[in-house]
């Protein structure tokens, strides 16, 4: 059986279903970090596969640009959580509920 | 890798003058950051929020300036960077208004800093940033960068969201706002990624121009709709709604000031680009998604809206609710369409703005007292802000004589041109509905206080913010066609490389 670009598509179309699952379920910010982390890296995946099949160089330098993007991304969310971890005990999402969602 | 090491790399010829509204306003919030690290202690302390508002009216002028160059020079509009960056009337105009958000923003933002004691430096940086995000979003003429505006908009709001550190709600709002934000920005990357793989490139004008001869659409398809999620989240459209309340309750005023103009405006750049313009050939296929959008956010946001008891939440919805009447707009798929939701866009750009500022300078030491109760005998304490405020609040009902009114009745005539007779009706009854939520907001203020409460004390810069919107809302209301020509020029178009 020959491993096609098929096949790096389907398994990034997973990773994301469960980065968006386990983000949604998850209760946790670091953890919901993670997982928005598993989906940006399953659409790098993505990228790669088709920048792959199309042979074309765009797909592989986009991820460039998303591995930027993410890593500003976390500094940003971990500086919040630190920000918040100050005035209080634990970090939990059920417990971040001032504003009535 | 052999080949890549051969080839000779082409750079791509860069037209410095279309790109000079972007360099003014991320260069202005570099070199700010510099003098400021300096000389702090020697400049007086309203520096920053002075400088951020005269490059706000730069970023203005040289969007003029180039306006003024498309019209003689080129026509159609032109693209630079190997055609990754368009300026066109279009990307002109969404940038002139980011950067009238951020001058009046930044304008009165000083005062309420001083009043909650928090170091106001860096509130200016982010915004400037935040800004020249937006304006990279309103030029995007490619997927990456549209992306890459998109979060150097999003990454700077998520900071100045959780900036008031003695409000719990505004840390709050920073984290729902993050996590939900990057939730988005994957789906709207993944929905990159598959038309990237549909089509073949990231390129809007190549995409407009392979989408029509697609044999297969379900990829195509399925790009759109998470695209459209992505989008969608960031111009708070229902169900992609939900941070909305919560975030514009618990950030600070001046920021939902920021938020609720220039966000939405760059939001809605990308989306009335991507779909209207580069998306046209497949408009088929996403005017029934924009359909359902449309009525949600229209109804929900009205209906949600009238049970709220906190002004902030009222006008939260209120923006789920104009979010609405522009993607009506956007759903006729016409040029009359596309401009009555530039024109809504610029209206509401200003009331969105007047509207905050008022509620920053009533919400009092703290931020807190936006609750409807706050509100009451505002006419008594301080009528001028109350009829100010009044004004702007008819103004978002859509009252005639002012521009709200034009806004709603140009979306709802080119829904009727295209024959979309429901959704003009659904329209114009949740603009109905939602009168009333804008009327309880103005019964609140001229009924008799409940009560001592502290006075309202309103700073002079506020005061001019507020004057300037309501002057801008008014004038334009009833000598409407400078407007009108305005957005009726600023049609887009893609120019490929």
């Amino acid at each position: 059986m020959e491993l096609t670009s098929t096949w790096y598509l389907v398994l990034a179309a997973i990773l994301f279903a469960i980065g968006a699952v386990g983000l949604l379920v998850r209760r946790n910010p670091l953890v919901m970090f993670m997982c928005v982390e598993l989906m940006l890296n399953a659409v790098n995946l993505t990228f790669v596969a088709f920048g792959a099949e199309l042979n074309d160089l765009g797909g592989e330098i986009s991820v460039f640009f998303v591995l930027v993007v993410a890593a500003a991304e976390v500094v940003v969310g971990l500086a919040i959580i630190v920000a918040i971890m100050r005035r209080r005990t634990g970090v939990n999402a059920d417990d971040i509920s001032v504003l009535r969602g | 890798m052999g080949v890549l090491l051969q080839t000779a790399v082409e750079i791509p010829s860069v037209d410095w003058g279309g790109l000079t509204p972007l360099l003014i306003m991320s260069g202005g919030s570099l070199i700010f950051l510099t003098i400021w690290s300096l000389l702090s202690d020697r400049l007086p302390s309203r520096t920053p929020s002075v400088f951020t508002s005269l490059i706000g009216v730069a970023t203005m002028v040289a969007a003029a300036i180039q306006w003024g160059r498309i019209n003689d020079d080129h026509p159609q509009g032109f693209s630079t960077l190997a055609g990754a960056f368009g300026i066109d009337g279009f990307s002109l105009l969404l940038t002139g208004l980011i950067g009238s958000a951020v001058a009046l923003t930044a304008f009165y933002a000083h005062d309420y800093l001083e009043r909650e004691d928090i170091n106001s430096a860096e509130f200016f940086v982010l915004l400037m940033l935040s800004a020249s995000g937006g304006i990279v979003m309103a030029g995007a003429n490619d997927l990456i960068v549209l992306f890459l505006g998109l979060e150097a908009l999003s990454i700077a709001v998520y900071i100045l969201a959780a900036s008031h550190l003695r409000r719990v709600e505004s840390q709050e709002a920073g984290l729902k706002y993050f996590i939900l934000g990057a939730f988005a920005s994957a789906f709207l990357l993944y929905g990159i990624a598959l038309m990237y793989g549909a089509t073949g490139s990231t390129n809007l004008a190549h995409i407009r121009d392979s989408v029509v001869a697609l044999e297969d659409r379900g990829l195509a398809f399925g790009a759109m709709a998470l695209l459209l999620v992505g989008l969608g989240f960031k111009v708070a459209a229902v169900p992609f709604h939900s941070w909305t309340p919560d975030v514009y309750h618990g950030a600070p005023s001046p920021v939902v000031s920021y938020m609720a103009s220039a966000v939405k405006v760059a939001g809605f750049a990308g989306l009335l680009r991507v779909f209207n313009v580069s998306l046209a050939g497949l408009a088929e296929d996403w005017t029934p998604m924009f359909f359902v959008l449309a009525c949600l956010s229209m109804v929900i946001g009205a209906v949600v809206g009238i049970v709220q008891d906190n002004v902030k939440r009222m006008l939260a919805y209120s923006s789920i609710s104009h979010a609405g009447f522009i993607l009506v707009g956007a759903e006729a798929a016409s040029t009359e369409g596309m401009s009555a939701a530039l024109y809504y866009l610029t209206a509401y750009t200003f009331i969105a703005v007047g509207s905050f500022a008022v509620i920053a300078v009533v919400a009092r030491r703290g931020d807190a007292a936006t609750g409807l109760e706050d509100f009451r005998g505002l006419a008594k304490s301080q009528p001028a802000l109350a009829l100010g405020f009044t004004i702007l609040l008819l103004a978002q009902a859509g009252v005639p004589f002012t521009t709200g009114f034009l806004a709603k009745f140009f979306v709802i005539g080119a829904a009727i041109e295209t024959e979309a007779y429901v959704l003009g009706v659904i329209a114009m009854v949740s603009a109905v509905v939602g009168a009333f939520l804008y009327l309880r907001i103005v019964l609140a203020m001229y009924g008799d206080a409940q009560g001592e409460t502290e006075d309202v004390h309103v700073p002079i810069t506020a005061a001019i913010v507020v004057g300037i919107t309501v002057v801008f809302t008014v004038f334009f209301g009833i000598f409407a066609d400078p407007l009108i020509d305005l957005v009726r020029d600023a049609s887009p178009v893609l120019v490929g490389r």
